[in-house]
């Protein structure tokens, strides 16, 4: 790794006041610390967030779950609280990574990273939720801008997650053999503005399979999008998958995750 | 340099490191407790497991500052005295080892896992250790000594 | 009468204690006052010239000790790395071994190829001096795949090798082989990729370099399978130092499958430049350069053909192979598409003839040597997909074809057509136990079930024959090895009754520390406790050559007894004459010596202590009980056995799912059942890593290397694999004292055909290694 400084303020002023061009807040790291040990980026300063209680913590109410930018993958995969508001998104959690990553990573880390094969932008996508910032409340469908960029401005800080309760969700994943990572990952959702279908892994930034909505909207059932295909052009094909398996993969996760919703 | 102040097995620590020690580097350096393993560099074969907290964490993907003010479980912590702790001795009895050199991470994953399943199915274990690569076993000895302290555990 | 922890026995390791404890000594571990840190920039091509190197910032560079070249190497008159096995072209010519320099001269041949080594105060003060490295190259078009550096026009990846061969070499009878194909009444033909994989031991490899001033003596620690080998070639070939001033020494090593056999540039270039520094160096591998510079495995392109009769009996087998050989040749790449393939392509048949021809060729990748099994799995692949394939063809069950073709157990010693004589096996019982572990009957009925879920079921076996115990030196010699193939021991009995045996294998996971102690224990009697195994360093052992080949046994065990046998053989003549016998009427079992037809005895301790105090002792005898053995084997041993697999396979996804692994290995005796288990495990999950999970891919354009990290070389993880289903049939090896064969290599050898002929039996297509989701589902869908 590059030397940096670092600092670990313990308020949200402190940690955004003076962020500077090459500057980086560190969340839970399994993402950015890689990527600096391989000197892949250089940071000038490490802003540590774990100090700031406001960023902590997770809460649910009859249509809403809130996690705050700090809580790890575990403690979204285990809260009962939201095990049974929204277990699709326990089930998601449980099986980001690896059991050490979860201990670890965040999801404000997770959504502010933006990795195209990310598992946490789908459910944000999917559940239409919205990403609250130190300065704005963005929806899902603007915070995800393309290949590891977002709508977060440098000096912006991801405070907590809101995602409506839907009726039924489910994700399911196809993970890449080495990485783990998702070769494409499918979450469908139903709720108050119908189905909704995100996919990750498939593309180089998360997106909602259109078609698959549709067909849902009249039928939800997974015989509804399994036979729906997606345009290969614009899909990620590498050593891999090629970008006609990834089209063929969303129909097959689309059509797993709908049976399975719950 | 930033001072660290932490505690590793029941010991209190502190040093001064430069902010980009990873906490591996830290436990292997600063404190000569070697038996925490580096086997890859984009942290996923966890050679390199150890408890934070408590909890299982790769400490090649962790700088040592921000362990500040954690309690640290390495390998060398984990028997007491001449004791074994059960994971360690089931990985003796089952031949859960080859050349054990993943085998301190395996360790410490495997202690993780019983304290969130402490009755595992085989492939609960098998899903659980995802994190923790082994080239030597094939894993069916290392499934068999987590099923095996898991039962001597009272799991 | 059986000894407690004796052969048989399923002794707990005593190397466990320090690993499970994390006081294991792995090289990384270790480290030096006054230690400094060496990193090497690397070539980012596949193929370029080297116009200039600029290094005044680099040196300039806080931190920086030194920085070297190639031309600071050649200066210095430091030879280049060699390859120790001479192949002999078809027309009789040697091949041929392009310069090895360990830092480029003038040329860099292939992606992360060694330019400069920097020498710093930290790690990271070198990796910053390295980014300020300024190095002008000229890049050349650079090719990866074997065939097409084979074909005409292909980049020169060397001046010195034409058309970028190595060697065209060729094994067997071709008019033999030409006959039998004309009377065939059937033909099986296949092309089959065996794709190239990474070892992957989980320690990278490290070296840690010292030169003693005031003795003249260099000390080299080093992750090897075969300390004294590196000495040898140190000394003799790069001329670091004559071997009595050169001390290599190889603490815990974590894994090594073959990777660690070879000597390598960065090793070598540490322990050189420690000198020019007068400081320790550490040079620790992180895995992407273990991606880029651990030799690699495998790499074959082959085209088979199999001949029978109307009656389906196997009457000729012609192979021809391209085998990749990276950008130079290491250590022993050249044996391993040669002897230590084309020599088992008869597999466990009657084969009358067999033709085969390797064309070895030079690429812009990584060096490719041995790795697990090395050139034997290569063979097993082969012909056990040809043997299913050919059942296919003929409409016959694949394990009936193979019964009716097998050797019979009563026809050793069995000399095949390639040079090799099998000395002893049942194939048929090994066939037969495998058979009835996966309930290989009642497959028809399972598949139907998956069928109805929607599921394509599959059943495949192989069966695998090897050639290991590595191996009868003037043989070896004979084919152009460089090296003889004996191992060393020495059995030292201490003063009071304790034993230390120093041994030149070198265990990096085998478990020699118990499994050679449990021979002194069944031999001698003495207490396994009381026996200690001291391995990997020059100084400590007498000589060795080191661990590969499932050989440390069968050649280092058998070392043992015969360095047993002489203690004995001495301390009978004490025995008669602490208890005033004849030596000839004195008896010995497990350590106690008693006077036949009398209750007078000794026990070896007693013997032990007799002769470290020899107050009253034979006239005519040197005091003291140590023995030295060097045992050279006889013959290879020939382990051999049957694997079968069976799969389903989600045709949706191309998923595929092992659900069974029987597996019925022909070891001959077994020292430590639990040991050997364990080494089938292992190999088999490597066998199946290469069929399912792994493959090196190069970009075909730049020569990139693609699958550089875990990211996307895909490793075998608990959740890839199955429990394995594994027993041994036992017939004894008739050429070695132990009467064993080896174990460490099997699983590797047998698992990739076994599991390729199930996947292929269930899509009922023939795919290449390795059956990745999107491979098998494309198949799938035209199945």
């Amino acid at each position: 790794m590059y030397s940096f400084d670092y600092e670990r303020p313990s308020g949200m002023s402190d940690a955004t006041g003076s962020v500077g061009e090459d500057d980086k807040f560190l969340a839970g790291g399994q993402s950015l610390l890689p990527t600096l040990k391989l000197r892949l980026a250089q940071v000038d300063k490490l802003i540590d967030l774990s100090a700031i209680d406001d960023l902590k913590g997770i809460s649910v109410t009859d249509s809403e779950v809130t996690i705050g930018a700090m809580t790890i993958h575990a403690d979204v995969a285990t809260s009962a609280d939201i095990r049974s508001a929204i277990p699709a998104l326990a089930d998601l959690a449980s099986n980001i990574g690896d059991a050490q990553v979860r201990n670890r990573g965040t999801i404000g880390g997770s959504v502010a990273n933006n990795d195209p094969a990310a598992d946490y932008p789908a459910a944000l996508l999917a559940l239409n939720a919205t990403v609250h910032t130190n300065n704005r409340s963005i929806p899902a469908e603007t915070f995800f801008v393309d290949l590891f960029e977002t709508a977060l401005e440098e000096d912006e800080l991801v405070v907590k997650v809101t995602f409506p309760i839907p009726q039924k969700a489910a994700y399911v994943k196809f993970p890449n053999p080495a990485s783990r990572f998702a070769l494409v990952g499918v979450f469908v959702a139903n709720g108050a503005g119908g189905p909704r279908v995100a996919v990750t892994g498939a593309g180089p930034c998360v997106f909602r399979q259109g078609d698959m909505e549709a067909a849902l909207d009249s039928n939800f059932a997974g015989s509804a999008v399994s036979g729906v295909k997606t345009e290969t052009s614009g899909l990620n094909s590498d050593i891999h998958a090629s970008a006609e398996y990834r089209a063929h993969l969303i129909s097959v996760m689309a059509a797993r995750a709908v049976n399975a919703a719950s | 340099m930033t001072t660290v102040s932490m505690t590793v097995n029941g010991k209190s620590v502190s040093a001064n490191v430069e902010p980009n020690t990873l906490l591996v580097q830290f436990i292997r350096d600063n404190l000569r407790l070697t038996g925490t393993h580096v086997g890859c560099d984009t942290s996923q074969c966890g050679a390199c497991t150890v408890h934070v907290n408590g909890n299982s964490a790769k400490s090649c993907t962790m700088l040592a500052v921000q362990a500040e003010g954690a309690e640290i479980t390495t390998i060398e912590g984990l028997a007491s005295g001449d004791e074994l702790h059960p994971m360690q001795a089931a990985f003796k009895e089952n031949h859960g080892l080859q050349c054990g050199f993943c085998t301190p991470g395996m360790i410490m994953s495997s202690i993780d896992l019983l304290k969130r399943h402490p009755n595992p199915s085989e492939e609960t274990i098998r899903t659980e250790l995802e994190g923790n690569i082994c080239r030597c076993t094939g894993y069916h000895n290392i499934v068999k000594s987590v099923k095996a302290a898991s039962e001597n555990m009272g799991g | 009468m059986s000894v407690e922890n004796g052969i048989g026995a399923s002794v707990r390791r005593k190397e466990d204690q320090r690993f499970i404890t994390g006081n294991g000594k792995y090289l990384d571990d270790i480290n030096k006052y006054g230690q400094t840190y060496g990193y090497f920039l690397r070539s980012p091509h596949a193929f370029a010239k080297i116009k200039s190197i600029d290094l005044d910032a680099a040196k300039a560079a806080s931190g920086v000790v030194d920085i070297f070249t190639g031309a600071d190497m050649a200066a210095d008159g430091v030879g280049g790395l060699i390859c120790g096995w001479g192949i002999k072209n078809k027309d009789g010519s040697d091949h041929i071994a392009p310069p090895h320099p360990c830092l480029a001269v003038d040329t860099v041949k292939h992606v992360g190829d060694q330019v400069a080594f920097i020498v710093a105060e930290s790690l990271e003060q070198a990796k910053d001096a390295a980014e300020l490295i300024e190095v002008d190259y000229e890049e050349l078009q650079s090719v990866t795949s074997i065939q097409k550096a084979l074909a005409n026009g292909a980049p020169q990846v060397h001046v010195e090798a034409p058309g970028n061969q190595c060697y065209d070499w060729e094994l067997g009878d071709k008019a033999a082989v030409d006959a039998a194909f004309v009377n065939a009444a059937h033909i099986t033909k296949m092309d089959l990729v065996n794709n190239r994989l990474s070892p992957n031991p989980m320690e990278p490899r490290s070296a840690l370099g010292e030169y003693d001033a005031g003795t003249g003596e260099y000390t080299l620690h080093t992750t090897s399978q075969n300390p004294h080998v590196a000495r040898l070639l140190l000394s003799a070939f790069v001329a670091i130092a004559p071997e009595n001033k050169l001390r290599v020494i190889a603490p815990d090593v974590g894994g090594g499958f073959g990777s660690k056999i070879f000597l390598y540039a960065e090793e070598t270039t540490t322990i050189w430049a420690s000198k020019k520094v007068r400081r320790p160096i550490k040079w620790t591998s992180d895995r992407s350069e273990a991606f880029l510079t651990d030799a690699h495995g495998r790499d074959h392109a082959t085209h088979a053909e199999m001949a029978f009769d109307a009656d389906n009996n196997i009457l000729g087998f012609r192979v021809s192979t391209k085998a990749n050989m990276g950008a130079y040749l290491s250590t022993f790449a050249s044996a391993v598409p040669t002897y230590l393939y084309a020599t088992l392509l008869n597999g466990q048949y009657k084969m009358p003839c067999i033709y085969a021809e390797v064309q070895a060729g030079f690429t812009n990748t990584t060096p490719v040597d041995a790795y697990r099994g090395a050139g034997r799995p290569e063979a097993t692949y082969v012909v056990e997909r040809m043997m299913e394939r050919a059942a296919r063809d003929l409409n016959v069950d694949p394990t009936e074809l193979r019964m009716q073709n097998f050797i019979q157990p009563d026809a050793y010693p069995y000399e095949t057509p390639v040079i090799m004589t099998y000395d002893s096996g049942d194939y048929p019982l090994t066939m037969r136990t495998a058979k009835g572990m996966i309930d290989y009957d009642g497959f028809e009925a399972r598949k139907a079930k998956s069928a109805a879920k929607g599921m394509l079921r599959g059943i495949g076996s192989a069966a695998f024959i090897e050639a290991c115990g590595i191996a009868p030196s003037a043989a070896v010699g004979s084919l152009g090895a460089g090296v003889g193939l004996w191992e060393s021991a020495e059995v030292r009995f201490n003063p009071t009754g304790s034993v230390t045996i120093f041994t030149g294998s070198h265990s990096h996971g085998q478990g020699h520390e118990t499994t050679f102690a449990q021979l002194i224990t069944d031999q001698l009697g003495v207490p396994f406790e009381s026996v200690e195994v001291v391995h990997g360093d020059t100084t400590k052992v007498p000589f060795g050559m080191g661990t590969y080949g499932s050989r440390s046994l069968a050649v280092g065990g058998s070392a043992i007894v015969k360095a047993a046998d002489k203690i004995i053989e001495k301390a009978k003549k004490i025995a008669a004459h602490l208890m005033e016998a004849s030596e000839d009427d004195i008896e010995h079992a497990h350590g106690v010596f008693s006077v036949a037809g009398t209750d007078k005895q000794l026990t070896i301790g007693e013997i032990a202590f007799a002769a470290y105090v020899p107050h009253n002792y034979p006239a005519d005898l040197e005091p003291g009980l140590a023995e030295n053995a060097f045992y050279d084997p006889l013959n290879f041993t020939f382990p051999a056995g049957t694997h079968i697999a069976e799969v389903e396979i989600d045709p949706e996804t191309g998923v595929v799912e092992i659900l069974e692994w029987a597996a019925a290995d022909d070891f001959g005796n077994v020292i430590n059942p639990m040991i050997v288990e364990g080494q089938v495990h292992g190999g088999v999950a490597q066998g199946i890593g290469q069929a399912l999970l792994e493959g090196v891919i190069y970009d075909e354009d730049s020569g990139q290397l693609l699958t550089g990290s875990y990211m996307d070389y895909c490793m075998p993880r608990a959740d890839d694999l199955p429990n394995f289903n594994v027993t041994t049939t036992n017939t004894p090896c008739p050429s070695n004292p132990l009467g064993v064969k080896g174990c460490g290599e099997a699983g590797a050898i047998a698992a990739p055909a076994a599991l390729m002929n199930a996947i292929t039996n269930a899509l009922g297509k023939e795919i290449d290694m390795p059956a990745t989701p999107e491979k098998v589902w494309r198949a799938a869908q035209n199945a």
